[in-house]
């Protein structure tokens, strides 16, 4: 039976669009990346509400399946194509500490991250100017949040355990742009969370998605479209 | 094999969104309550239990988990996994979904509106009248997505109740409760799906320690 054909709606530099490509690349499932623009406003058009009522990308469209949420995204491509990176050794306690440091990364991390990403790029970029005082709200609580990651990471070599899982690789995308701020001292003052990060950023799958995903957004250069 | 352990206050809404999960699954467990305001989660034996001093915390045999949903994930995965339909792609893509629909699109609406209607008078902050109002203009706008999906399967992730459906029960069990549920009522799928899962023995029970007011009113504060 030939595969469905996998199609991937969104603009690639976005970190959520990111995520779920990098779960495909690193399965190795042949996908199309249907390109969106934001500025245009394709995602709230009656054909992309269709797929996606809540009007925000990535969708991914695997044969009759169409799903949004990237990380529900995320983890139906690995279900499906490299379970072990969801599940581990198939044990409960390894399936177990993937959904724990995936939801770390939903609801610890993210959100500090993103805050000071975006004013430090992103505003910027949009023509606006970095709001200081969101980011040092936020750096206090990053600088909490990576402690534990630092004590997790001096004893286990991912976070989920010895091996490379989901819950690693979703922490990609965003940090991809944080670590081109000032700020990426706060990951490099931690030795093995700066060693983790330097682990991921070098996989080929990180490498083949970061192409897409240029620092200045493609907002920086006017390019005739 | 000794019962699991959860450790939390039981009106906490993401201590109740595990303590639904364990009844759904009927384990074996022994809640181990903790005081938020005598703050027992920022104490060092917490915080080797979970680093980052918040609860529900699980313990089951060596394992010790936090972060609500992934305890509830493990609970269902070991007890009761139709709840989360592993074996079928199709599906556990579905309910993955929608877990993370609660987690990002309703969620974060819902918790403003019930910390500043029933909490903040408690504590004697003023309520912020300007976001609640903002909250339920987006609220509307989410209920008509829930009330379309509802209106075409049973339950959120196909015609089977899961985890997705009972991931948003802890929270709406205190927006429900305050002067805004009638903006829910309003839309009649989603009316019914509500009250489809208000009776489940699971949730009556985990309801009983759930009183509206978070225990203020009666000084049984968390």
């Amino acid at each position: 039976m030939a595969p469905a054909a996998v199609k991937v709606y969104g603009w690639a530099m976005s970190p959520f669009v990111a995520r779920a490509l990098l779960c495909l690349e690193e399965a190795g499932v042949e996908y199309e990346l249907v390109p969106m623009s934001r500025q245009a406003g394709d995602h709230l058009q009656p054909d992309f509400l269709a797929r996606n009522p809540f009007a925000q990308v990535p969708v991914l469209e695997d044969g009759d399946l169409t799903l949004f949420e990237s990380r529900a995204i995320a983890r139906h491509v690995l279900r499906k194509h490299k379970p072990e990176l969801l599940v581990g050794d198939g044990s409960p306690e390894a399936a177990a500490m993937v959904d724990v440091w995936l939801e770390v990364e939903a609801h610890q991390h993210h959100a500090p991250t993103a805050a000071i990403m975006v004013q430090c790029i992103l505003a910027p970029l949009l023509g606006g100017a970095r709001d200081q005082a969101v980011i040092d709200e936020n750096v206090p609580k990053l600088k909490k949040v990576l402690e534990v990651y630092e004590a997790r990471l001096s004893k286990t070599k991912y976070l989920a355990g010895e091996s490379v899982s989901l819950a690693d690789l979703s922490h990609f995308p965003m940090l991809r742009y944080f670590m081109e701020t000032e700020y990426k001292a706060l990951v490099e003052e931690l030795p093995h969370v700066k060693a983790w990060w330097e682990e991921l950023k070098v996989r080929p799958a990180a490498r083949k998605v970061k192409e897409f995903m240029p620092v200045d957004f493609g907002l920086g250069k006017k390019v005739d479209q | 094999m000794a019962p699991m352990k959860l450790y939390g206050w039981a009106v906490s809404p993401w201590m109740a969104r595990v303590l639904v999960c364990l009844e759904e699954a009927g384990a074996e467990y022994e809640l181990v309550p903790m005081s938020r305001s005598g703050g027992d989660h920022r104490q060092p034996e917490h915080l080797a239990r979970n680093p980052f001093g918040e609860i529900p915390v699980l313990e089951d045999g060596d394992l010790t988990l936090y972060q609500s949903r992934a305890i509830a994930r493990h609970i269902l995965r070991k007890y009761k996994p139709e709840l989360l339909r592993s074996d079928n792609l199709q599906e556990s893509a579905m309910v993955d979904v929608w877990v993370d629909v609660d987690a990002h699109q309703l969620e974060p609406i819902i918790r403003p509106v019930v910390f500043n209607v029933i909490i903040k008078p408690f504590t004697g902050s003023d309520c912020d009248q300007d976001l609640v109002d903002e909250s339920i203009e987006k609220l509307k706008k989410t209920l008509e997505v829930y009330e379309a999906r509802l209106s075409t399967s049973k339950y959120l992730a196909g015609d089977f109740v899961s985890l997705a459906d009972l991931t948003h029960f802890s929270f709406m069990r205190y927006f429900m409760a305050t002067q805004y549920a009638e903006v829910v009522e309003a839309y009649p799928h989603v009316k019914a799906w509500w009250e489809a899962l208000l009776a489940r023995p699971s949730v009556k029970k985990v309801m009983a320690g759930m009183p509206p007011d978070f225990g203020f009113g009666s000084g049984n504060i968390p």
